[in-house]
């Protein structure tokens, strides 16, 4: 039973530990707040957008012609999917999920005999991806120099996407990312981007009238289209700072009970251990002064 | 007046403004055009511009960077790319800002470089004369 020691060696590190995941967790209890305050801020441009653009998108339906962003090539066999995850771990399964997913589309794409490419944004992701396609990764997208989201951060990402949509490299495009319910729960989401998809519910009832439309209804589309484009890729970029906040968060937590229940563990075992010690040394003792 | 116009300024990163109006004076590609309420529903991209929300007092004087407008019968959206109060646009900076792009436009090295910062350039002294009209 000289394992005392070790057994109080053992108890400071899960403390260490347990304080370490405690930390961990607060700071992401408070980044949470502020990237859930940013992406509950950009819905409303995001939702009006997509308003406006359904209802525009709705009266040009059935016409020949329409701007290939809404209308699609007219071919689905080139596929690129963006995968959006984090660039730092220990955010329990956000990245898992993210990667699980993204991973049944694009085996499925794959037995459907279809031409699979694949962007990542955040290392995470990309790193787990590489295993099984890392063939078919084109392009990676660092994020690790951004500390608050804004606009622009997403911009480089739009630019690509268009660039080589209009090259003509890829038929539809479809973004992989967690959409932010709660602390708890995380929806992972997959999005397609290009040819743009609305929601008709999403139509504004006019009464009626009909929208007047200055410059042309085509010239608007042209214009809204490639914004609509970045608006969705930088609400999904926030979306996913605040899950991976709120995953990290919940992660933790759970970390740091665990790690206090193994202390109690721990701690009624060195309490029993000690006291068989003591009681053990007692005997020695009491036998040994009997022997005499 | 009775009645009054719904409008909302959002900018990607937040909602700006959400309130009752009397008239919104929107910066248009085509011209600058009002909006009271009871407007047809029109759609318009934006230019560079200023865009001025009337109410009972003073009119309040918004620059305004690209996007466009919406308006419906519930009232007036205004998405613009960015949006800025008149008083708080810093002139010296913008300055400061276009003497750098300048200079960036003479160093650029390849066909992609300049384009982007003659863009950067052209964007800086179309806002440079926006103010200066309203000067």
């Amino acid at each position: 039973m000289a394992n005392l020691k070790d057994l109080r060696n053992r108890i400071t590190s899960v403390q260490s530990t347990q304080k370490i995941t405690k930390a961990m967790k607060m700071v992401a209890a408070s980044k949470l707040r502020r990237a859930q305050e940013a992406a509950e801020a950009a819905r409303p441009y995001a939702e009006r957008m997509e308003n406006v653009l359904a209802s525009l998108a709705s009266s040009m339906i059935g016409q020949v012609g329409g701007p290939k962003l809404l209308a699609g090539t007219g071919n689905t066999q080139v596929q690129l999917i963006v995968v959006a995850t984090s660039e730092r771990g220990l955010c329990g399964g956000f990245n898992t999920n993210i990667v699980k997913g993204a991973r049944k589309m694009i085996s499925r794409l794959i037995a459907q005999g279809k031409d699979v490419k694949i962007v990542t944004i955040g290392k995470k992701g990309a790193a787990s991806l590489k295993r099984n396609f890392g063939s078919r990764m084109i392009k990676h997208f660092d994020m690790s120099h951004v500390k608050r989201l804004a606009y622009h951060d997403a911009a480089p990402i739009t630019d690509y996407l268009l660039a080589s949509f209009e090259a003509g490299e890829f038929d539809v495009c479809t973004l992989f990312y967690a959409k932010f319910q709660s602390a708890l729960t995380q929806i992972v989401t997959a999005q397609q981007m290009i040819p743009a998809s609305f929601d008709a519910d999403n139509t504004v009832d006019l009464g009626g009238a009909a929208y007047d439309y200055e410059p042309d209804e085509t010239e608007i589309l042209e214009a809204l289209l490639p914004r609509n484009l970045g608006v969705q890729i930088f609400r999904a970029l926030l979306e996913n700072a605040a899950s991976e906040q709120g995953s990290r968060m919940t992660a933790m937590d759970s970390a740091t009970r665990n790690a206090g229940d193994m202390i109690d563990a721990l701690r009624t075992t060195y309490n029993r251990t000690r006291q068989a010690v003591i009681t053990n040394e007692l005997i020695e003792i009491i036998s040994g002064a009997e022997a005499l | 007046m009775a009645e009054k116009l719904h409008f909302e300024l959002v900018s990607p990163e937040k909602l700006l403004m959400s309130t009752d109006v009397d008239m919104v004076v929107v910066p248009g590609v085509e011209g600058d055009f009002g909006v009271l309420i009871n407007h047809a529903p029109v759609v318009s991209t934006l230019r560079i511009g200023i865009l001025e929300v009337h109410n009972d007092d003073e009119p309040e004087r918004l620059l305004v960077c690209g996007g466009f407008a919406e308006v419906n019968p519930h009232g007036l959206t205004v998405l613009a790319e960015e949006a800025m109060p008149l008083a708080e646009v810093d002139r010296e900076a913008l300055e400061a800002q276009l003497k750098d792009v300048e200079e960036d436009v003479a160093d650029a090295r390849d066909d992609k470089n300049l384009a982007e910062a003659t863009r950067v350039r052209d964007r800086l002294v179309e806002i440079l004369g926006v103010l200066d009209l309203m000067a």
